[in-house]
């Protein structure tokens, strides 16, 4: 039995950012996550925005975090080799009542401490982006806005961590606490059992069912709101900006945004559902999220479309710590010392944004609660940036191909994904045994021709680095597999 | 007299032939472009046939299939157990286009040759 | 730096017929580079027959139509870089190609044709909703697994797309022992050739149903279920006509688009209308030397025809070449006695079919008296003029008159110099 100072519940951006800040410390400390994969929950389908913080309601944990976390993410993006760029954002009003939202963002924001605000003109807006709807009233733009690659949101920091000496158990999943007493000294999991003094529930949408196997707050529920997306093909249809609406009471709306990779991306809707793997897109959710995208920009043709996908936040009933604050889906960040439980629940947006410092504020409250944080001295920050053929200069590439023929072999045409980077990601510190664990770390297969030419090539890499036969190879593990069997061997004759 | 439907498939046209057929004989044939047509209708009454192109296993070379085609029609009704004899096949790289790899397949007088010629690996 | 004549962008049907052609047609040094092993592109995977009814007169399978122009291409010592990615073609003609083999390299070319082909259209551009399992196919890519690799995706289809490719599959996955169920199409009538209607579908008792199409995708990791339904004339699904088919795989053969991004990243004119390069008769496309065949251009129905198409690109190219070869044929002016310099320093060798030629000079010393401005070839006077003096600060002007052609034209050098009249 594994015997543990921390574990950790839950791979996504959060509990990875957790764990690498632990992993600064003197600490053995575990993560466990119940997929095959880090990354693949609700930080694997995002509009990837690091918010400016104008949004969050002021005195909530939600505004103090987001706008403490962005500030954050340059130091994060350098030190983790995670693409992310300060292109800022806009908030676009269409037509004059929504004009006068406008003015509430911007207070609420400059509350919230949000630097550098600028509340444009109908004129000036056009003038910016020419291709928005002529009734546009005008527009806030925030430069300290950014969007980030949120697959490296979670696997940079998490790769950081194991590197650091954190223990990562994937297809682990937690079962139910053990107790001694009231105090909680473990985890059961369906890989066995796990010894720890603190126990950190960042489990995203099941964060709900864990704190209540310890009878926490019964009344806290997560309610899992789909948000449905539109990707399209660079090439085609390319808008370089972030664009939000006016933000209702329920969500910042469906925006048009671009990837870090420049591709233009329309979404997300809102809409609750049951089931907490929920994940599937609907032809409703979809022509809601192009009839509001089209609002702002008339032009998108879903032609260009190359790809869509859902994503489920975990929006939680927390109300606000601050007494004062009468707001009731904020962020859930609570120690319990006496149990050893420590919750980090309901992030939802501005979840990706906050994260550093949601790791930070967990830290904090460790180290409030007892826990001796003594700072390891060989602790390494940095972790060594990946060769991305894609992004290097014809010099790079050649001379990256003289060293490593590997990565002279084009895979994904679309993104330029080569042989050489796929069979590092095979042999990482966290190893892509998937095609999709390939896919969240490279990109490959999210072009234009989504996996055509790639795929009969990625299962035939997986097949020789992993050493297994093609018909073992999956799509994201448990049953995806690709191949049913070969061609000549068929069932009955 | 009996009249049968049928579409052509001697080439891409695919004229849509009305068959009159007396005595098991074909007597009359409606709806074709050219001749083609007539010998389609009379043979596809009298014995239905069809190219068959598939693969076979091959051993030691640049790829695991070779493909194959039959280098007559072959008769229909036979095709499923063609494809099933030829599962069992496995021949040996270097394979030439055209290369004879079934002679008479099933007593048909009909032989599955290479598609194409497959290198010999390493 | 490698150095082609003619460099043709992919070894399908279209980029064989068009490096054939420019070699027959005069081109010396051509390559084709392809990203896959083997030459042949798609044909390679199109085990059935049909192609080469019109070119050949023979009903060929699709890997013999190819083997038939590779060994040609070879014979005609085309050279070829195989399992090599061509990522940018530039306006200057230069190509940038990496490749496990070859590395990192830079080609220039004086003719480029683009052959790339088309990819197919995927399940987002036809928005099916779901979610997004394993087992979920292109037609090509599923063919390219069953009749290359050797792997069968699955043992349940069902196709989407009534089109060739979609109905082609359906046969050959019924002959390695798999079930398809059903083919949906969401038009109303047949987008495939009748006769593949008839020897892929009707002869194996696969159901067709035309106006339907794919509602959703039912199974997380694996397909597991296909919901069709049928839409109505607005394309619209008619609820309540919802039916769920048990499968393991979907294949989409829902349309081709042709594969540009080199062409929209060189700057050719795009047709929009096509989503390919505007092209002449010769399929050169808006950059003089730069042409386009096959697919890449709109999607053509027989191999065939892209076979002509490429012809004339390779026709085009080795033109274009052997009018880049005259055009650099130029002869130099050089100063001979008492000339300082000739303007222009250079002329093109057939300069003057076009008309007399002006040459303007300043000469070195004075000279006071008559001189002759002579031009010759170093051996041979080709023409001359009297002055009545030259000084260096009066522009001297010789005209060559177009009678001069054959001189001109067969001259390695020109020279220009000063002669006193009289000796």
């Amino acid at each position: 039995m594994e015997k543990f100072d921390v574990i950790v519940i839950g791979a996504g951006v959060t509990g990875a950012m957790i764990a690498r800040e632990l992993s600064r410390f003197e600490l053995s400390v575990a993560v466990i996550e119940k997929e095959s994969d880090v990354c693949m929950g609700t930080t694997s389908a995002n509009t990837a925005i690091v918010h400016a913080g104008y949004d969050p309601v002021p005195g909530t944990l939600k505004a103090e975090l987001n706008v403490r976390g962005n500030k954050l993410w340059d130091q994060v993006a350098f030190e983790l080799d995670i693409p992310f760029k300060r292109t800022g954002d806009y908030v676009v009003a269409v037509g004059d009542d929504e004009f006068k939202k406008l003015e509430v963002l911007f207070e609420r924001g400059k509350k919230n401490g949000v630097l550098g605000l600028e509340i444009l003109s109908k004129d000036k807006t056009l003038s910016k982006l020419p291709y928005l709807n002529r009734d546009v009233g005008g527009a806030i733009f925030a430069p300290t806005g950014g969007i980030v690659d949120p697959f490296q949101a979670a696997l940079a920091p998490m790769e950081n961590a194991v590197i650091n000496g954190v223990h990562l158990y994937l297809e682990t999943s937690f079962i139910d606490f053990i107790f001694e007493g009231n105090k909680i000294i473990g985890i059961k999991t369906n890989n066995g059992e796990f010894l720890s003094n603190w126990v950190i529930n960042a489990a995203g949408l099941y964060s709900d069912v864990i704190m209540h196997k310890a009878n926490i707050h019964p009344e806290f529920k997560i309610t899992p709101r789909k948000g449905e997306y539109y990707i399209f093909d660079r090439n085609e249809f390319a808008i370089p900006d972030v664009l939000f609406p006016v933000p209702t009471e329920f969500s910042k709306g469906i925006m048009i945004t671009t990837t870090v990779h420049g591709n233009t991306i329309i979404g997300p809707n809102s809409h609750e559902v049951d089931d907490k793997e929920d994940t599937s897109n609907t032809r409703e959710g979809l022509e809601e999220v192009y009839k509001g995208a089209s609002k702002l920009v008339p032009e998108i043709n879903l032609r260009h479309a190359i790809a869509i996908f859902a994503g489920l936040r975990a929006t939680g009933n927390a109300r606000t710590p601050n007494p004062n604050i009468d707001y009731h889906h904020d962020f859930l960040i609570e120690a319990h010392p006496q149990l050893g439980l420590l919750n980090v629940a309901g992030i939802e947006s501005p979840g990706l944004a906050s994260a550093p410092a949601i790791a930070e504020r967990v830290v904090e409250l460790l180290k409030d609660s007892g826990l001796e944080l003594k700072e390891k001295k060989d602790f390494n920050p940095i972790r060594k940036p990946r060769k991305r053929f894609r992004d290097m200069s014809n010099e790079e590439r050649a001379q990256l191909v003289k060293e490593n023929p590997l990565y002279g072999r084009v895979i994904c045409r679309c993104e330029y994904v080569t042989e050489g980077e796929i069979v590092e990601e095979i042999h990482s510190p966290i190893p892509a045994k998937t095609y999709d664990a390939i896919k969240r770390r490279t990109w490959l297969g999210t072009g234009r021709c989504q996996g055509a030419f790639d795929t009969p090539r990625v299962v035939e890499i997986l097949s020789r680095e992993l050493g297994v036969s093609p018909l073992e190879v999956t799509k994201k593990g448990s049953g995806s597999y690709f191949l049913l069997r070969k061609t000549k061997e068929v069932e009955n004759g | 007299m009996e009249t049968r439907k049928f579409t052509c498939l001697g080439c891409p046209v695919g004229c849509s032939l009305t068959v009159y057929i007396e005595n098991g004989e074909v007597v009359k044939v409606e709806g074709n472009q050219c001749n083609i047509g007539i010998d389609f209708a009379k043979q596809e009454v009298k014995d239905p046939r069809r190219k068959v192109t598939t693969t076979v296993k091959i051993r030691n070379g640049v790829h695991p299939l070779l493909p194959v085609y039959t280098d007559k029609p072959f008769p229909k009704g036979m095709i499923m157990e063609l494809v099933k004899e030829l599962r069992k096949i496995e021949v040996e790289a270097p394979v030439k286009m055209g290369d004879i790899i079934l002679e008479n397949a099933l007593g048909t007088d009909v032989n599955i040759r290479a598609s194409r010629s497959i290198k010999r690996n390493g | 730096m490698d150095k082609y004549d003619v460099v043709v962008i992919g070894a399908g049907p279209g980029g064989l017929a068009a490096a054939i052609s420019a070699k027959k047609e005069g081109a010396e040094s051509v390559l084709i580079i392809e990203r896959d092993k083997e030459p042949g592109g798609i044909l390679n995977q199109c085990i059935h027959n049909g192609f080469g009814v019109e070119i050949f007169k023979e009903d060929l399978p699709g890997p013999s139509y190819a083997e038939r122009f590779v060994t040609e291409a070879e014979s005609l010592g085309i050279e070829f870089m195989l399992d090599s990615m061509v990522l940018e073609v530039t306006p200057q003609k230069k190509i940038y190609t990496t490749s496990k083999w070859y590395g990192f390299k830079e080609i220039e070319a004086t003719a480029i044709v683009l052959a790339m082909g088309a990819r197919e259209r995927t399940r987002a551009q036809i928005r099916i909703p779901g979610f997004r399992p394993a087992g979920v196919y292109t037609a090509g890519s599923a063919q390219r697994f069953v009749n290359i690799e050797g792997f069968m995706p699955g043992k349940r289809f069902v196709i989407l797309g009534s089109g060739d490719i979609g109905m082609i599959m359906a046969r050959r996955l019924t002959l390695e022992g798999a079930k398809v169920e059903r083919v949906l199409e969401i038009m109303p009538f047949l987008t495939g050739l009748t006769r593949n209607y008839v020897q892929c579908l009707q002869d194996f008792n696969i159901p067709l149903q035309l106006s339907h199409t794919v509602n959703r995708i039912l199974g997380k990791n694996r397909v597991e279920a296909i919901e069709s339904v049928q839409v109505d004339e607005n394309f619209n699904p008619i609820k309540g006509t919802e039916e769920i088919i048990p499968a393991d795989t979907l294949l989409l053969s829902v349309g081709l688009i042709p594969e540009n991004e080199l062409s929209r990243k060189v700057g050719v004119k795009m047709d929009t209308l096509i989503q390919g390069p505007f092209v002449d008769e010769e399929m050169q496309t808006s950059i003089p030397g730069i042409f386009a065949a096959g697919n890449v251009v709109h999607i053509f129905d027989l191999v065939d025809w892209v076979t002509e198409a490429g012809f004339t690109a390779g026709k085009g190219a080795a033109r274009f070449v052997k009018e880049t070869k005259e055009k650099s044929d130029l002869v130099k002016l050089v100063p001979g006695n008492n000339i300082h310099h000739i303007v222009p320093q250079y002329l093109k060798k057939d300069a003057l079919q076009n008309g007399p030629i002006k040459l303007m000079m300043r000469v070195i010393k004075p000279m006071e008296e008559k001189v002759w401005v002579e031009l010759s070839d170093g051996k041979n006077l080709i023409t001359r003029k009297l002055e009545r003096y030259v000084r260096p600060g009066e522009m001297v002007i010789l005209t060559v008159p177009q009678k001069a052609y054959d001189d001109v034209k067969k001259a390695k050098e020109l020279i220009v110099s000063i002669e006193k009249f009289g000796g």
